[in-house]
């Protein structure tokens, strides 16, 4: 789950992680206003979605796709640049490198004051799979793609792995912050900032925290200059907080609406919607159709417990892309009887009136009486034997690939 | 032989009392487990009936292990408590007997909790985790065998092709491609999805190579993290065992988590087309396709001179 950056900025702050004064605002004259609350010369006019590389995106009109603006967050000088800016920004349309073509409609906006630097790190804290431990990342190259950094420049990363046992250690931190060059000053107050980051990090149970750029200022104070928040949705049932902080407007409606009926469902751009039981099952299903030529229009995970209900909201959220054009079913009852499975095919077809071809590939427990219940349907069902016939079939009956 | 579970192992079942704990003790009652009880705190001293039989329930896995000399323990815990329960049955099998298998099947454990109890059970060598997020482990016998966790024992039969995989239902695809070929099982392991686990690919490969019973492998990954390009380098050192590979995502988008939590092409790493291609640079013969692991399998095992 990801959170906006007036946020993340606003959860470093209760952590005792340095920041900026700012206001979260959602229209012009909120905008206007915080400027003059700040009282700062300069201030920067931040969009607030949930992409990166909003500094080199582009602002369109949502509905005619006129040019607007280029660059998603600006530096304003007076009252009238940030009225501009504003403008400009709020319910407009932003495309960066991460949003893809339909970018996204910009509702919030932050307004920042400004600070002296002197120079942009890099941090970031995050679950490393390999080692099964929290690694924390700098460079002395702050505000710049740190993967192209990673890619050209390997050495200077610096990384420091934390002993899920010993904790950030005092030596971790002083190490981390002389490779960064920091000294005096600056080098307290990072391993200030760091173990204020780690506690954050640790407790509210974040997937990642990176502050890009994180900055020195001209009177060696360290500063969270920006700040992308993401929480392991794992542990949403101990931060009762995160329904505030979640905001629907970026995330697809139907992925949340699945989710809620126990269903893992990630829509994509193909023609077949396919239902399946299990992730692994249901990532290869969506690989053999494209195999034989087809394309998949979704990820679906109905879990291995799936009743006759779920599988009528699971055909009902296929349904719902209009560019699906036939179905494959795909089955390995383990704990779910093939038995229930047919049933619930059968029942979600009649209730929806599907007008679409499908195909049902069952195997595994009960798997004959299953088969027999589609077979003696009048339903316009088509029975796999496995995988590949499924998928061969499904294509076919659309009449090929797209 | 088979891996890490005989086919007569001592289970207990952490959570025996629950919905989801009974009903799983249950099957693997019926399959031919050797169960000897659960724990589910304040509830020792009852018993549960599984298949008409009565089985003692204890609070705490000390107790449990202590009275039963259990080989391993599955459990079947809520999220908000599973990891707890892992470092309970870690140290309890640490203590009373030196070793032991704690087969996790939950599934949405925080990953920090996991962090902390995969350092837990690092730290007590004798015993192993698997999962969590996982179908569990089987080692099918000649009749009944030891089925640890939620896979329908029925697909399986006793043979010498060892199964990983990162995917529950996938395995079961696996498992019914060998028995097309009618080739058994030596042991089927479902390390699982999460990006934080326990046992990964390479100690189940070195664990399979180093088996008698177990003549091929078959080895199913997904896309996230590179786990499958570290194990099939390492294959290419030391596995001698003909391997036989599938990874599933190859159409995932980027940024997107596909059912699993650590299933997520993250900055352009750990594609499906990645994975594939450490499988083949290892001499892994791959299947495009889970539906044709039994042809490839079966073309891996007359090439080594087993069938």
């Amino acid at each position: 789950m990801n959170i906006h950056e007036y946020q993340g900025k606003a959860l470093l702050k209760a952590n005792g992680v340095p920041v900026l004064e700012g206001v979260h605002c959602t229209n012009v004259e909120a905008a206007v206003a915080a400027y003059d609350h700040l009282g700062s010369k300069v201030v920067a006019v931040k969009s607030q979605i949930h992409a990166g590389g909003r500094g080199k995106g582009t602002l369109y009109h949502p509905e005619t796709r006129a040019h607007v603006m280029d660059g998603g967050v600006k530096i304003a000088f007076s009252k009238e640049e940030v009225t501009t800016y504003a403008e400009n920004i709020l319910g407009n349309l932003l495309v960066t490198i991460q949003t893809g073509e339909e970018g996204k409609i910009v509702n919030n906006l932050y307004v920042e004051a400004g600070c002296d630097i002197a120079h942009e790190y890099y941090l970031a804290i995050l679950v490393d799979r390999e080692n099964k431990s929290v690694l924390i990342m700098a460079s002395t190259e702050g505000g710049m793609d740190i993967e192209h950094v990673a890619e050209t420049t390997p050495e200077k990363i610096h990384k420091i792995s934390v002993d899920p046992n010993a904790g950030l250690l005092g030596y971790q931190k002083r190490d981390l912050g002389l490779a960064l060059g920091l000294t005096g000053a600056a080098h307290k107050a990072f391993a200030k900032a760091l173990t204020s980051m780690y506690g954050m990090f640790v407790s509210s149970d974040c997937a990642m925290l990176e502050i890009n750029p994180l900055v020195r200022t001209a009177d060696d104070e360290i500063v969270a200059l920006d700040a992308k928040v993401s929480f392991d949705e794992n542990a949403e049932f101990r931060h009762k907080t995160w329904d505030d902080l979640r905001d629907l407007s970026e995330e697809e409606d139907v992925e949340i609406r699945a989710k809620e009926t126990g269903l893992s469902y990630v829509k994509l751009d193909g023609n077949i919607g396919c239902l399946v039981n299990g992730a692994g099952l249901a990532m290869a299903t969506m690989d053999v159709i494209k195999l034989y030529g087809g394309e998949p229009a979704n990820f679906l995970d109905v879990g291995g417990g799936a009743n006759e209900e779920q599988v009528k909201t699971a055909f009902s959220i296929i349904l719902e892309d209009p560019n699906v054009k036939g179905i494959l079913v795909n089955i390995f009852g383990g704990i779910m009887r093939c038995d229930i499975i047919a049933r619930g095919v059968i029942a979600a077809t009649e209730a929806l009136s599907l007008d679409v071809p499908l195909v049902v590939r069952l195997a595994g427990t009960n798997v004959d009486e299953g088969k027999a219940i589609l077979a003696q349907s009048t339903l316009n069902i088509h029975p796999a034997d496995d995988l590949a016939d499924g998928a061969q079939k499904i294509v076919e009956l659309i009449g090929g690939g797209n | 032989m088979a891996i890490w579970i005989e086919e007569d192992a001592k289970v207990l079942v952490q959570g025996i009392t629950g919905k989801q704990g009974m009903f799983h003790a249950d099957k693997m009652v019926e399959y031919g487990t050797h169960i000897v009880g659960g724990c589910t705190p304040g509830k020792g001293g009852q018993t549960v009936e599984l298949q008409g039989k009565p089985f003692p329930v204890w609070d705490s896995m000390f107790d449990a292990i202590e009275a039963t000399d259990a080989d391993a323990t599955v459990i079947y815990v809520p999220p908000p408590f599973a990891a707890e329960a892992i470092m309970e049955a870690a140290d309890a099998f640490d203590t009373v007997k030196g070793e032991g298998v704690v087969v996790c099947i939950t599934e949405g454990i925080p990953t920090l909790d996991m962090v902390k109890a995969v350092a837990f059970v690092e730290n007590r060598p004798g015993v192993r985790l698997i999962g969590p997020n996982c179908p569990g482990i089987i080692t099918p016998g000649e009749s009944g065998g030891a089925k640890i966790g939620i896979m329908p024992g029925h697909i399986h039969a006793k043979g010498r092709i060892g199964i990983v995989s990162k995917s529950g239902t996938l395995t079961y695809e696996a498992v019914a491609q060998t028995m097309s070929i009618d080739e058994g099982q030596s042991t089927c392991v479902g390390i699982g999805g999460d990006p934080v686990n326990g046992t990964g690919f390479i100690e189940c490969l070195a664990a399979f190579q180093a088996d008698p019973q177990t003549e091929a492998i078959v080895m199913i990954g997904e896309i996230g993290g590179n786990a499958e390009q570290e194990a099939a380098a390492w294959a290419a050192e030391n596995v001698t065992k003909p391997i036989v590979g599938f990874v599933a995502g190859a159409t995932a988008p980027p940024g997107k988590r596909m059912g699993h939590a650590g299933a997520i092409i993250s900055g352009g790493k750990g594609t499906a087309e990645e994975k594939f291609a450490a499988f083949e640079a290892a001499g892994i013969a791959c299947a495009k396709d889970p539906s044709e692991l039994g042809a490839v399998l079966l073309e891996a095992l007359k090439a080594a001179g087993l069938r």
